[in-house]
């Protein structure tokens, strides 16, 4: 861990009761999501002027808080960066929203919850951002399909045509 | 959820001012198929005459779902992908998806593969302003830039063409080095770059910098404070435009990029002046990077040895049984990245293009996510163009310099 990011980590660690991990040179830290915002806004203050990016993974079906919420964060001053892992259970994933921290998360969150569902409580603009207003599902979930078309050769193209979901007028 | 195209102004309340509710200003729509949004970029104007009040951009209608996509290709298989996100810089995102994965399975490069690779990046990036300076250019009416960018950009496709077989996908820049060497003609192709493009910068300046007409559009126009920048994640040319010295080239260096000299200019200003004074000078800059990797090319293998993570070369594969098997393997199951999650980034012509790899331990990427520059960028958008005209809106936009690519993805 770096020499300025140690004291930084150690009081999140004191703060938050939890425990950093470190994967090549990278630090991240497991933070509750009820004080999610409370953490953004002390890492903010200790520096890190930018959320650089808002992700998240579905783990299911292998791990029971489903969803792992993630904020990378950047320091511009100290040249750090920074990760928060936040867990959300599988049934009405929800998380306070950030917005008021990083204005960037505004965006950030409407993709999370048009990609897997998470609603963030508070948000300004809850929509659907890359998606279709009327699409249904959340595509970036484990239990999604990828989706493919069926390829047709002559001889089955007619059979295949009549199972075919072709666009309606 | 509704579909915009069809609510009324009461769902938009939150979104409008309360004027739009009573009818006192106009909503109106500005693309998505409009020449001046570069790509399918909608926005929704709430206009009070010819002052735009609110900004509203609606994105998505590139969305291709890259990410979904990755998920289920091999980490070699998945590269392709990542030339068509902001295809306005193929190379800049296949060296950060060749970086994320190097970092997550621990493979070294060699250090001609990290020349090239330079190269291949500044070239790019210098492509890439040079569309931005002739769109931009071409929304406020001044259409012989235009015409001098797309002329010169040729030259730099051809080199792409000359390495990779591609004029723009390229994926030439694949985990572990490059594909393979560049040939011979490479070096006199890209010195002829380096003789020429320095006077054709200081043409197109000749053309802009002083313009009455080009200053009258420009100067004090869609202002950000590096304060507002900042807190909406607004990262390069945008950044530094409002007076903060971030580069990740010079700042977090990655690929040999410290053993270069080259100066990263910031103007205070914030406007759409100040962008186009950043971007034409980091033309320059690059330039100058080019040809110092250029001159300091060492010989070498072009690829990491590590037959584990990358293929051997063809030339082996007919003599060597091991090295058959290595081909084998790796072509038709992958290979396997240890379990752990990592985000590594560049500094792309729009800014820090990041991107957060996640194992499981298998040979596919349990989660890939794209942290795109212009995301970000053009969030804020909207608060540059509170209160300005229409006109101006156009230069705006022109000045962000989005790839609605690398927003949808």
């Amino acid at each position: 861990m770096e020499e300025k990011l140690a004291p930084i980590v150690q009081r999140l660690e004191q703060d938050y009761g939890t425990q950093a991990s470190e994967q090549s040179g990278e630090v991240s830290l497991v933070i509750p999501s009820e004080k999610i915002v409370a953490a953004c806004q002390q890492v903010r203050e200790l520096g890190f002027e930018q959320l650089s990016t808002m992700t998240a993974v579905d783990y299911w079906p292998h791990e029971d808080p489903r969803f792992h919420v993630l904020y990378q964060f950047t320091s511009l001053s100290l040249h750090l960066s920074l990760r928060f892992r936040v867990m959300v259970p599988g049934v009405n994933p929800s998380l306070p929203t950030v917005t008021s921290v990083y204005r960037n998360a505004d965006w950030r969150e409407r993709e999370l919850w048009d990609m897997f569902g998470i609603k963030f409580a508070g948000h300004p603009d809850l929509r659907r951002i890359l998606m279709p207003a009327d699409w249904e599902g959340h595509p970036l979930r484990k239990d999604y399909p990828l989706g493919y078309e069926e390829p047709q050769f002559t001889f089955n193209f007619d059979q295949i045509s009549l199972r075919k979901p072709y666009a309606k007028e | 959820m509704t579909d915009l195209q069809e609510v009324s102004v009461d769902d938009l309340k939150h979104l409008v001012s309360e004027r739009a509710v009573k009818g006192e200003t106009m909503l109106l729509n500005m693309g998505p198929q409009h020449p001046s949004t570069h790509g399918v970029l909608r926005l929704l104007l709430e206009l009070d005459g010819e002052i735009v009040v609110n900004c509203i951009p609606d994105v998505g209608y590139l969305h291709t779902g890259v990410e979904k996509n990755m998920e289920a290709k091999t980490y070699q298989k998945a590269e392709v992908m990542s030339d068509r996100l902001d295809y306005m810089n193929p190379p800049g995102n296949n060296l950060a998806y060749s970086m994320a994965v190097e970092k997550l399975v621990g493979l070294d490069v060699p250090p001609r593969a990290q020349a090239i690779r330079v190269i291949l990046a500044e070239l790019t990036r210098f492509q890439s302003h040079l569309v931005w300076l002739g769109t931009a250019a071409l929304d406020l009416a001044a259409m012989s830039v235009f015409l001098y960018c797309f002329r010169e950009r040729e030259y730099i496709l051809d080199i792409m063409e000359m390495c990779s077989g591609q004029r723009m996908m390229t994926t030439y820049i694949r985990p572990g080095g490059v594909w393979r060497d560049v040939p011979v003609e490479f070096e006199a192709a890209v010195r002829q770059i380096l003789k020429t493009f320095p006077r054709r910068v200081d043409e197109y300046e000749a053309l802009l910098t002083r313009n009455p007409l080009w200053l009258d559009r420009t100067l004090g126009i869609g202002k950000i404070s590096a304060e507002d920048a900042l807190n909406l994640g607004v990262t390069g040319p945008l950044l530094r435009a409002s007076g903060v010295k971030w580069d990740l080239r010079k700042d977090q260096p990655y690929s040999g990029y410290d053993q270069y000299d080259f100066v990263v200019p910031t103007h205070p200003e914030g406007d759409v002046y100040a962008r186009y004074l950043v971007r034409m000078e980091e033309m320059r800059q690059s330039l100058r990077i080019v040809e110092q990797a250029l001159n300091q090319m060492p010989y070498g293998p072009v690829r990491s040895n590590n037959y584990k993570f990358v293929p051997p070369p063809r030339a082996e594969i007919g003599v060597s049984m091991e090295a058959l098997i290595h081909h084998f393997k790796l072509w038709t199951e992958g290979f396997e990245a240890p379990k752990g999650a990592i985000y590594s980034a560049v500094e792309s012509p729009r800014g820090e293009l990041g991107v957060y790899l996640e194992s499981d331990g298998s040979a596919k990427p349990y989660r890939v996510h794209w942290r795109t520059p212009s995301f970000d960028n053009l969030q804020s958008m909207p608060l540059m163009c509170k209160g300005v005209l229409v006109a101006d809106l156009i230069a705006i936009i022109g000045s962000v310099d989005i790839v609605l690519g690398d927003i949808d993805r």
